[in-house]
């Protein structure tokens, strides 16, 4: 019998419906327009009345029309057949919508994210008897080039005892693979597909590690002066047009992880296009296969349904979560939370909570902190390790980092990547500010060459703010000269081509070497003549630096830029001795 | 037959309510009085009542006005018999010319699936050297043009409406000046461009909800020229008087204001719309200019704030010109490659050429000496604003970029520009 509430308000993708038998929080309803079902949440319980955010445009609800609970929280599927996929922040696949609903999102129009048909060849990896909980692996089927674990399901407590399993052999992932019994007796049947309530963490897992190992992304300046760590979480705030998407972009590509989970969240519909439509087309370079093997993209754009926007982050979590309990190393990408925590807002709003700062909901710490306390490193229950990174973009309102989106984030992240339109106007890319940015992660070079360098880049601003008052004729040389080194460093390796194939991507043995190379140069004191030969020496070691830069790891030409750079450094101090 | 209502039970700002059981969400109603008639759409259903926002405005209104449901959202004829015609903010000829008696289309449809999206790959012509050589603009762009009030936005909307490459323009005014108005209908006349153009009007003089319509009933349109095959071009303006028509309304309808008393939700709001512009993969396009003038000249100012995280780089429109500091269109890389060989170089050796010369002007100010090379720089400056800045200009890309050699022969000996030997070898322009 169908739990039916009547709704007796409509006001934006708000609805109230009074009811007479118990209902859930947030668990999922929907509302009735003659065929259609538009699906919402329930987000509050007052009295006889719950209040539910629909997911879809509120078009045509009526006072009187049914609403249908159905008791269970919003959920994500999980199984073999994610990887590669692109959904909405509800889990409907786009491109199967796109087969029956044409060019625009048809509302009330849900399809399966995995799919049914397909049958994968399963490997037992448990025994009759074995005793096993939730998360423990009972079985295998390849995915792409991982080994996709068939788990014990997360939502069973206890310890339960395998009872049947079956042998090897090609199944649908709705086809029963082993039967469990659970200490009270009961049995319980396992598929390959198991639903999970996105806004509830995975925990499946032995315990929580400390993130310490860094996670390459190949850009040099995170990965040198404000790193990631496997299973750490950054932040990346910056005005509009500079670089925030192109940065997270650039760390799908390159990043050293298994899975990418891409959510674009309440941003520009063609920024999700270039993705969709361009890793397919690119390789992996640690596996050889396409780079869409190994991403997921939860996408809910600008345009596409609020309520549905806050969903997206969750379900992306939760695939993130779900890859992680396999061992694997998981990056979950965010574009932009800021557009998530303006979905509560405006949800929060129609409920007419008492706001708080720029109308924001009081809760907005609380719920921001949550989300991010999602990533982290684990030791699963086998020994193995899997982690979850989130690096989420924020986008503050007029650039102003004192918002509150901006600043509850900051309280929560490890690392920060703050980007300041005044680089990305000057054309310095990655426009990430080499003297406002931290990280609390180790990095790929040692932590004495970061402090030098981090010295540097402020002393050298600090006569730049001094040369536009006195002007150079009125700064002493070696002031003159550490600015100079400054923007060599700046030029010459914080700046990245990420158009150019080589200068795009820099791993971390490559960047260890000409980091440590560039910090003994810099080290080392280079008397000038004058400051017109200052400004020559660095204009060419800028140029040879950067022709470097461009030259393939562990190629002749590397070589050859190498020793130039040396050659160049070298002669100017016997230049400047004779 | 839908049934009709007598007793409007409240009446505050725009918005009124009645007692209605039967009404649907966003429904469409006819509101009829002696003295008058307008549209108003339901925004709000609360127990047995329906909350109508009256499209004429409130005033004037009795309480016993005939309110009468018409069953469906707001509509609006799409046909090619539009072409040629004026209409205000409720869909209404403004050009005295007859109704358009069609079905129509419901406004503020379901947004385009992204997996039916593709990467824009098409330029659109519009003759302005500043667009097309510095940013040009793609197919299924959205950029806004940020100004202020006083500069010619609507002549540069005027010009992109006669000279660009595209098939249909529909052109939005919200609260436009009656004086713009009529400026728009003469010059488009005066130039036959009206034929391939629709126009939805609000002036100033309008009731302030017309105004909110006036977007939605443009990219209808539209939308639906661009699912036949059509290439469109949108252009809007002013945004930011949409933007303040969203605040007015959402005041009076007792919304919890989040940035100077804007809407929390204006972030989508706008992006609604912008996202409209598309490029379909078997189909036509949807391209949008959309002017925004900035009050106070603050970028950071929530209107073109927003808009700037929503739209894909932007026009600054100022002293008469488009900057081309500032100025920023994030998709020309998809089309200026395949252009002409000398696109790329060119754009940015004149970019920073006349930069220099901004350089060279602030030292002349401080009573600096001025080298040779000053000079240089001047006699190019000038010379780039006249030629090539003007909004008069009008240039096919290929001759606009011949231009260009020409002004840096005036100026310059061909090393001192630093662009490769190769290309200078092609397109320096023989001594005369």
């Amino acid at each position: 019998m169908a739990n039916l509430g009547r709704i007796v308000s409509v006001s934006g993708s708000l609805i109230t419906a009074v009811f007479d038998q118990p209902v859930v929080q947030n668990e999922v309803g929907y509302a009735i327009i003659d065929d259609l079902r538009l699906k919402a949440e329930l987000i509050r319980v007052r009295g006889d009345y719950a209040d539910l955010q629909v997911f879809e445009d509120t078009t045509g609800l009526y006072v009187g029309g049914q609403v249908e609970f159905t008791g269970e929280m919003l959920i994500a599927e999980l199984g073999p057949g994610l990887l590669g996929q692109v959904v909405d922040g509800l889990q409907n696949p786009l491109f199967d919508l796109a087969a029956v609903s044409g060019y625009f999102l048809e509302r009330g129009r849900y399809l399966e994210p995995i799919d049914r048909e397909r049958r994968w060849a399963f490997t037992p990896r448990a025994r009759v008897g074995d005793a096993v909980r939730a998360g423990d692996t009972l079985g295998s089927v390849p995915e792409g080039e991982f080994e996709h674990r068939v788990m014990v399901p997360f939502g069973l407590t206890g310890w339960l005892t395998v009872k049947d399993l079956i042998d090897g052999g090609e199944h649908a992932v709705e086809d029963v693979v082993a039967t469990l019994e659970d200490e009270r007796g009961r049995s319980h049947e396992v598929t390959m597909l198991q639903r999970w309530p996105v806004k509830l963490p995975i925990r499946a897992y032995r315990e929580r590690l400390r993130p310490q190992e860094p996670l390459v992304t190949k850009i040099r300046i995170i990965d040198t002066l404000f790193p990631v760590a496997r299973g750490g979480t950054s932040c990346i705030p910056g005005p509009f047009g500079a670089g925030k998407t192109v940065l997270q972009q650039l760390m799908s590509r390159h990043a050293e992880v298994d899975v990418v989970v891409v959510a674009a969240c309440g941003e520009r519909a063609g920024e999700v296009v270039e993705t969709l439509r361009e890793f397919p087309e690119l390789t992996d370079p640690r596996t050889g296969r396409s780079l869409m093997e190994r991403t997921v993209i939860v996408c809910n754009t600008s345009s596409m349904p609020v309520a549905a926007r806050e969903a997206s982050v969750y379900t992306a979590v939760t695939l993130a979560e779900y890859y992680r309990q396999m061992g694997l190393d998981v990056l979950l990408l965010a574009d932009s939370t800021s557009r998530w925590a303006q979905a509560l807002r405006e949800v929060s709003g129609r409920l007419e909570e008492i706001p708080g700062e720029e109308a924001f909901p009081a809760y907005l710490e609380s719920v921001v902190a949550a989300f991010y306390e999602r990533g982290g490193l684990v030791a699963l229950r086998d020994g193995t390790q899997g982690s979850v990174t989130i690096a989420g973009t924020v986008s503050p309102a007029g650039g102003n980092l004192e918002e509150p989106v901006t600043q509850s984030t900051l309280k929560v992240v490890g690392a920060f990547h703050g980007l300041s339109r005044e680089r990305s106007d000057a054309r310095r890319y990655p426009a990430i500010d080499p003297l406002d940015s931290w990280s609390h992660y180790p990095g790929v070079v040692p932590g004495a060459d970061v402090a030098f360098a981090r010295a540097l880049l402020r002393s050298g601003n600090e006569v730049a703010q001094m040369m536009k008052v006195v002007g150079e004729e009125g700064t002493a040389l070696d002031d003159f000269v550490r600015y100079l080194q400054a923007e060599y460093l700046d030029a010459a390796y914080l700046q990245q081509d990420a158009f150019d194939p080589v200068d795009g991507a820099s791993g971390a043995e490559r960047q260890a070497l000409v980091f440590g190379e560039l910090v003994r140069m810099l080290r080392s004191p280079q008397p000038h003549a004058d400051k017109d030969a200052a400004r020559r020496f660095y204009q060419h070691l800028t140029q040879a630096t950067k022709e470097w830069n461009r030259a393939p790891w562990g190629s002749p030409e590397f070589d050859a830029a190498r020793e130039r750079v040396h050659s160049l450094a070298e002669v100017t101090e016997v230049h400047a001795h004779a | 037959m839908h049934k009709a209502y007598t007793r409007l039970e409240r009446i505050t700002g725009s918005v009124v309510a009645v007692s209605a059981g039967d009404a649907t969400y966003r429904e469409l109603a006819q509101i009829t009085w002696e003295g008058g008639s307008s549209l108003a759409q339901v925004v709000r259903l609360e127990g047995g009542r329906a909350f109508l926002q009256v499209f004429a405005g409130v005033r004037g209104l009795p309480t016993n006005a005939r309110v009468r449901f018409l069953g469906r959202p707001m509509r609006v004829p799409a046909s090619d018999a539009l072409l040629g015609r004026v209409f205000d903010g409720a869909a209404r000829p403004r050009d005295n010319g007859p109704e358009i008696d069609e079905e129509g289309i419901d406004i503020a449809g379901p947004s385009v699936n992204p997996a039916k999206r593709i990467i824009p790959r098409t330029m659109v012509r519009t003759g302005i050297p500043m667009i097309d050589v510095f940013n040009s603009l793609v197919e299924s762009q959205k950029l806004p043009i940020f100004s202020v009030p006083g500069e010619p936005y609507h002549e540069l909307l005027a010009r992109l409406a006669l000279q660009a490459e595209v098939d249909r323009i529909v052109l939005g005014g919200m609260g436009l000046k009656h004086d713009d108005y009529l400026y728009f209908r003469d010059t488009l006349d005066a130039a036959g461009a009206l034929a391939r153009t629709v126009a939805f009007i609000h002036t100033a003089a309008d009731p302030t909800v017309e105004c909110l319509l006036v977007p939605d009933l443009v990219l209808a349109v539209a939308e639906r020229f661009a699912l036949s095959g059509q290439r469109v071009l949108v252009l809007l303006s002013d945004m930011t008087n949409y933007a303040d028509a969203l605040k007015e309304v959402a005041i009076t309808m007792e919304q919890i204001p989040s940035n100077r008393g804007y809407p929390g939700d204006l972030y989508s709001q706008l992006a609604a719309r912008y996202e409209k512009a598309v490029d379909f993969d078997d189909a036509g396009s949807i391209t949008i200019l959309a002017v925004t003038t900035m009050p106070g000249d603050d970028v950071t100012h929530p209107v073109p704030d927003n808009t700037g995280y929503i739209t894909e780089g932007q026009f600054y429109l100022r002293g008469g010109r488009i900057e081309p500091f500032g100025s920023l269109s994030r998709l020309k890389q998809l089309v200026n490659a395949s252009t002409r060989d000398d696109h790329r170089p060119l754009m940015n050796t004149m970019i920073q050429l006349y930069a220099a010369y901004r350089e060279t002007l602030e030292k002349r100010a401080m009573g600096f000496r001025m080298s040779d090379w000053d000079e240089q720089l001047v006699r190019y400056g000038e010379g780039f604003e006249v030629r090539l800045m003007d909004l008069e200009v009008d240039l096919p890309l290929e001759r606009a970029l011949d231009e260009c050699w020409r002004l840096l022969a005036d100026s310059f000996e061909p090393a001192q520009t630093g662009l490769p030997t190769a290309l200078i070898e092609r397109h320096w322009p023989a001594a005369a």
